[in-house]
């Protein structure tokens, strides 16, 4: 495989002290556009969230382009699902798109001309130009995505990672954001989509990450894309797995050994 | 008149120590307010006030005296310690952070008034005025109170305008903030701590079971003026101001009267009316809507009726008298009158020899309205499958809220049909 953009390794996650993800381990190619796919509940949320750090690892590590998280931080731009923030939040589109530009760099300094320039010319990308003093209140469930997308574009990623992008999205927006990403993927960048419709998967991404609670295949779509796989990722969980899952639960367990110093 | 002037000379000096301390912590408050409202903390304000009870007694007992800076340190202390056990409660057991919230402000609050009662039994000549921090004591407010608390108020409001950009983004998506590396949890440590810090200074003015709505109200009322954060601080931090002067005022009017209480009185007030009258999302501005709404299917459904009673004869022009109309459709006598009185006035009816008639202009509003009408009963049928039995009262109510754009959108859709699934006519206007 060329370079890589990604890789768990052995990455195992618990949420409420339940665990989430085991063992996931893959390696991700850069310069494709490559989807995370499972059913509801299979984790691929919690999986973004621990590639960002913004979920504790119960064990394994994440390397990015080859090195540790917070080396390559201002190469990655991280979309969040649409629905994880209160858009009746006292915002106008121009003010999230700016927050894309804000870094632990400029911490106390003011929003510059030249950073107000790169977000226009991110809103334009995304249709929204003409919407920029809008109240984010007022937005339909697209324009809100696009926002999203907007602020992420003033970041100047070589790596975006977006959860959910296409939920609850208009055709006009499924479209732009398509587009973005094709053309992303044709400056070497990487994409990586969580994304829950099978019926789409095909069409969208080059690469297929299958999950549920533990990686069920990772490869080239054409690979990926068989009555097997799927059916081993969209059959319902394994069962000893969730009961094991369950006991660690209720038993308070730690998932792994605490290692001698 | 005179009393006012004199008020707002701030001639007197205890007037002014008063007046602008006062001023000074009901703006803190409003600001840092702004922040916990917008990140649903309200009721976390609330029990760290009523915990910071026992930490100013603990601080008197220790140190023997009303020290204000001693006190400041051990209402931080407690106030802090409130907040780590509301987090610790709701993220490390099953309860709800509404249920710790309340566990934690009950427990410390009574806490506090017991080491309160037990002071003020101890025969300790230096404690009077304790109690005074259950509701405030603005009025005597010192020089020294006001130099300490005021400062701590400014530094307040400096560390928000250098964290500004920082704390809005924190406060709108915390995840987001964390992924571009910015130092979250420290951020998340310096606005807690300006939230206990404005609580401290703010129970001078009016205690700690008050304090609360010194903190949040400013920012319910001004979140309805405006939807920029940085104008909603500034017009929060001008109601906590204002009602603080206003409060000041009326206690300097009445001595009896007391000064924080007021203060609170006076902010609940801008808040009540806020919700009220606010443009747009206010609830007067609400039922205003909703009468025009009224209004125009009322008028609408008349023009309506002039168009089916004549559609079979096609002479459209032709006169009705009023108990044809009220007959033909379920009005209210009352309300028919009003609705033909409001057409003719706009001229699209016209009355002539005691019968009512469409003018020109009424003829093409009317058959707009059946256009609609007919026009969703199709797409109701064609799109969502309905039987034609079945869409006639969707399309009541749908008819007179489609705009001009819609319809041009559904005429396109449906390939400018020209009946409706009853097969009667769509009425085009040529």
């Amino acid at each position: 495989m060329e370079e890589i953009a990604l890789e768990t390794h052995n990455l195992t996650v618990s949420y409420n002290r339940k665990p989430v993800l085991w063992n996931v381990d893959f390696k991700l190619p850069k310069g494709q556009i490559i989807g995370i796919i499972g059913p509801n509940g299979s984790g691929k949320t919690t999986l973004l969230k621990s590639i960002m750090g913004l979920t504790p690892l119960s064990s394994g590590y994440v390397e990015i382009f080859g090195q540790k998280l917070n080396d390559v931080r201002h190469r990655i731009s991280y979309v969040p699902q649409r629905e994880s923030v209160d858009w009746d939040f006292p915002a106008s589109v121009m003010d999230v798109v700016l927050m894309g530009r804000y870094s632990p760099k400029n911490l106390f300094k003011r929003i510059k001309k030249v950073d107000k320039d790169i977000a226009a010319e991110a809103l334009e990308k995304v249709n929204l130009l003409e919407f920029s003093n809008r109240q984010i209140s007022q937005l339909s469930g697209g324009q809100q995505q696009r926002v999203f997308i907007a602020r992420s574009l003033t970041q100047n990623a070589d790596l975006f990672i977006m959860d959910e992008p296409f939920v609850g999205v208009d055709a006009a927006t499924e479209q732009a954001i398509l587009t973005l990403m094709q053309e992303m993927k044709s400056k070497g960048k990487t994409v990586i989509v969580v994304h829950h419709d099978l019926q789409t998967a095909k069409d969208y991404f080059d690469w297929i990450v299958l999950l549920n609670t533990r990686l069920v295949a990772s490869g080239p779509k054409s690979e990926i894309f068989n009555e097997e796989l799927l059916q081993e990722a969209y059959g319902g969980k394994l069962n000893v797995l969730s009961k094991v899952g369950e006991l660690v639960k209720e038993h308070d367990f730690p998932i792994r050994e605490k290692k001698r110093k | 008149m005179n009393d006012l002037l004199d008020f707002l000379s701030f001639s007197d000096p205890n007037v002014r120590f008063v007046a602008f301390g006062t001023m000074l912590l009901s703006a803190a408050a409003a600001i840092v307010g702004c922040f916990a409202f917008l990140r649903k903390q309200a009721l976390v304000g609330d029990a760290i006030a009523h915990s910071i009870l026992p930490g100013v007694c603990l601080a008197f007992i220790i140190s023997g005296t009303k020290n204000p800076i001693y006190l400041l340190i051990g209402a931080t202390i407690s106030g802090w310690i409130s907040l780590l056990m509301v987090n610790y409660i709701s993220n490390h057991s099953k309860l709800k952070s509404d249920t710790s919230i309340g566990i934690v402000l009950s427990v410390f609050f009574g806490f506090g008034i017991l080491l309160l009662t037990a002071i003020q039994h101890s025969g300790n000549a230096s404690q009077a005025g304790l109690d005074k921090f259950l509701f405030g004591k603005a009025a005597s407010l010192t020089s020294d109170d006001v130099t300490i608390f005021g400062s701590v108020a400014i530094a307040l409001i400096f560390v928000v305008f250098l964290f500004y950009k920082e704390f809005k983004l924190i406060s709108f998506n915390s995840d987001f903030a964390r992924s571009i590396g910015l130092p979250v949890n420290f951020l998340e440590f310096v606005l807690s701590s300006l939230t206990v810090l404005a609580i401290a200074v703010g129970i001078q003015a009016v205690g700690v079971v008050l304090m609360a709505a010194l903190l949040i109200t400013p920012a319910t009322a001004a979140r309805f003026w405006t939807h920029q954060l940085w104008k909603m601080i500034l017009i929060a931090t001008i109601l906590g101001a204002f009602s603080a002067l206003l409060g000041t005022y009326i206690s300097y009017l009445y001595p009896s009267m007391p000064t924080g209480p007021w203060i609170v009185v006076c902010l609940s007030f801008i808040a009540l009316s806020s919700i009220f009258f606010a443009p747009k999302n206010g609830i007067l501005p609400q039922l205003k809507r909703q009468q025009s709404n009224r209004l125009k299917i009322r008028n609408e459904n008349i023009l309506k009726l002039f168009f089916h009673l004549s559609e079979e004869s096609e002479d459209y022009h032709q006169g009705f008298d009023f108990s044809t109309l009220l007959e033909s459709r379920d009005f209210y006598p009352q309300e028919l009158t009003k609705g033909l009185a409001y057409l003719k006035s706009k001229n699209q009816i016209r009355i002539l020899n005691n019968k009512w008639h469409l003018t020109k202009l009424g003829l093409i509003e009317a058959k707009r309205i059946v256009r609609l009408h007919r026009l969703w009963e199709m797409y109701l049928n064609k799109k969502l499958k309905l039987a034609p039995d079945h869409v006639h009262n969707d399309a009541e109510a749908i008819e007179h809220i489609i705009t001009p754009e819609v319809e041009r959108l559904l005429e396109k859709e449906l390939n400018y049909p020209t009946k409706d699934p009853h097969q009667s006519n769509i009425p085009y206007t040529d």
